[in-house]
């Protein structure tokens, strides 16, 4: 047989694996605005940039007829290419291979990948579409599963890994998104639950539906899942692309500088934050007055909304934000902002990205809701975090800095490295209003008239208290700044903290609260 | 997530006696209630299904007796009395499925 021959056969062979699970499964797909696994791939990387590799692999199930069955790439795709011209691995679950259920030779296709992708350092995506473990091959797809979590956590902090949920990703699947960093999901399409509804109904006895048990608005909005919400799988991977500009490759890298731009005129950062402290403002909008281009990439934009988070461009280099959002539960930390907050922080510190934190907050939610869900445990994280992060630290205090909620929103104490604060800045123990109540009780309570002596000592603690300057005269904020100056002061400070040195106790590692 | 109109903000939240300005989600308030726990009635812990029940109406029950079994998660669970007192009232009967937090049992408890 001459080589021309044998070429032949190669592509015959291709062509075969390249027809997935067949012409009616892929109609199936297509039908529910999904695309195929490759097209997937083909959409995300950069312009015939994809190698796929393991494709010719086959299951060697033997029982319950399996021997009988060829399933082609045995319903996952692998591979490497480029996004922004920078190295990728990436692995697909095809759907229209036997439910692109995970069976051992599946599950070694993404090790392999995986495996890839730590030796190379380049970040890893994760496209998940798949009915769940192959139960033919039994306890070899639970092993499976167990080796792909062991590589997401030794991963985890040194290469980025993306979750792409387009599909259903049901049962112990569901754990290998919840271990990467970030996890995307599509209106529609994207399920994820441990337990589906044919279960809820058969134990509890409780009619729900896929949609509202574990859809994408579901995980976008109340459990805190997902970090990406898109309308259609185009959105999803423009959002993959945007948030990989911002990252860097691995965790011994720093973010891909570009040229600098000033923020759009349009955001007067004078004009936005009230002065009045009981008065909403989105946040978002002091954000964007600060970044280049006031482009700011929010992560989690619909779950804990009183806390924001996300990534924009300092000077061309990638900081993180975080900030309380007034006009959300006037912007408190509470069980779930906490935790937002917490895991972006830690993301932030493992891959070398400065932290801006931009402090407005009453304090920490009051109620026996909070207190009985462990705001503590919860709160004590954020403390953790700030604490526990190397990173270049900037706070700036818009307004109220109240209580605990001052000390865990990056305070000096926490080691920030520069504080900054506005004049319209109030950090105290609590509140005018509740200082008063107590420290003058007994005033406002023999007063003949209690309403007018609670007003005036509210006013006496609020001339008092309600401002920078006591902090200021202890050090514990650096400079008292016009809003106008907070650009110009976080970019001197970003480039001065560029070779930042701290050094921490020698430990295996900590024992965070969660 | 998707960029409906924005709520404007116009509730007030109540942070140590202050009043802020600011969107509270719905069902807000509902959820900070608090429900002071009645040991006199016993509920499931699990929806299920009552495969036993060990007591009479009318019955006195130590701390701790068996007063019935609840199979769920394939696993035959003890129902037991969380007090001493008499079984006033009993709203299931055997075989049949319960919800979760369902009223199983009601005590009269020895006045304090």
């Amino acid at each position: 047989m001459g080589l021309k021959r044998k070429i032949q056969e190669l592509q015959k062979r291709r062509e075969e694996v390249l027809q997935g699970g067949g012409e009616k499964a892929v109609l199936k797909q297509v039908s529910m605005g999904k695309l195929t696994a490759r097209e997937r791939i083909v959409a995300l990387l950069d312009k015939g940039s994809f190698n796929e590799y393991d494709m010719f692999v086959e299951h060697e199930a033997r029982d319950f007829d399996m021997d009988k069955k060829t399933l082609y790439g045995d319903g996952v795709i692998v591979g490497t290419g480029t996004i922004h011209g920078r190295p990728v691995a990436v692995f697909a679950q095809d759907f229209t291979v036997a439910g692109g259920s995970l069976g051992l030779m599946h599950s070694r296709k993404i090790t392999k990948i995986m495996d890839h992708a730590m030796k190379m350092r380049m970040p890893l995506i994760g496209i998940n579409d798949s009915g769940g473990a192959r139960i033919q091959e039994g306890v070899n797809s639970l092993a499976g599963y167990g080796e792909i979590f062991y590589r997401n956590t030794l991963s985890s902090g040194v290469i980025p890994q993306i979750s792409v949920i387009l599909g259903p990703c049901a049962g112990g699947a569901v754990y290998s998104p919840a271990l990467t960093d970030f996890v995307f999901v599509v209106d529609n399409i994207s399920k994820m639950f441990i337990t589906g509804p044919s279960v809820i109904k058969t134990v509890l006895g409780e009619d729900i539906s896929m949609e509202d048990l574990g859809g994408a608005r579901i995980h976008s909005t109340i459990t805190g899942n997902a970090h990406f919400f898109a309308k259609n799988e185009k959105e999803c991977f423009g959002q993959i692309q945007k948030l990989l500009s911002f990252i860097p490759w691995n965790n011994e890298e720093k973010s891909q500088k570009i040229a600098s731009k000033p923020p759009r005129r349009d955001y007067k950062i004078e004009d936005i934050v009230p002065a009045d402290p009981k008065l909403p403002y989105d946040v978002r909008d002091v954000i964007k007055a600060v970044v280049d281009d006031s482009d700011f990439f929010e992560i989690m934009e619909g779950w804990a909304r009183n806390l924001v988070i996300g990534f924009g461009r300092m000077g061309g280099r990638t900081v993180g934000f975080v900030a309380n959002q007034p006009i959300y539960l006037a912007g408190v930390l509470d069980v779930d902002s906490s935790d937002k907050a917490a895991r972006f922080i830690r993301y932030c510190d493992a891959f070398n990205i400065p932290i801006v934190t931009l402090v407005d907050l009453p304090g920490y939610l009051p109620g026996v809701d909070q207190e009985h869900a462990g705001v503590i445990r919860h709160g004590a994280k954020v403390l953790y975090a700030y604490s526990e992060a190397t990173v270049p630290k900037m706070t700036v205090i818009i307004r109220k800095a109240y209580g605990g909620g001052y000390i865990a929103m990056s305070s000096r104490h926490l080691r920030a490295d520069f504080v900054f604060a506005w004049p319209s800045a109030e950090i105290a123990v609590m509140g005018p209003e509740g200082a008063a109540n107590i420290i003058f009780r007994k005033e406002i309570n023999e007063a003949k008239d209690p309403e007018k002596m609670r007003k005036q000592k509210v006013k006496e603690y609020k001339d008092k208290f309600a401002n920078p300057y006591v902090a200021a005269a202890k050090g514990y904020v650096d400079s008292v700044i016009e809003p106008a100056e907070t650009r110009k002061l976080l970019l001197h400070a970003i480039e001065v903290s560029e070779h930042k040195v701290i050094s921490v106790p020698k430990k295996k590692h900590g024992v965070p609260p969660f | 997530m998707e960029t409906k109109k924005e709520k404007k903000p116009k509730e007030l939240l109540n942070i140590d006696g202050t009043e802020y300005k600011t969107i509270v989600p719905e069902g807000f308030e509902e959820l900070r209630k608090y429900h002071m726990p009645e040991p006199e009635k016993i509920l499931s812990f699990i929806a299920g299904t009552i495969q036993k029940v060990n007591v009479k109406e009318g019955q006195k029950v130590k701390k701790g007796d068996k007063l019935m079994i609840l199979e769920a998660m394939k696993m035959k669970n003890r129902v037991l009395a969380p007090l001493a007192g008499k079984v006033n009232e009993i709203y299931v009967k055997e075989g049949e499925n319960v919800k979760k937090d369902q009223l199983l049992i009601k005590l009269e408890l020895p006045k304090a």
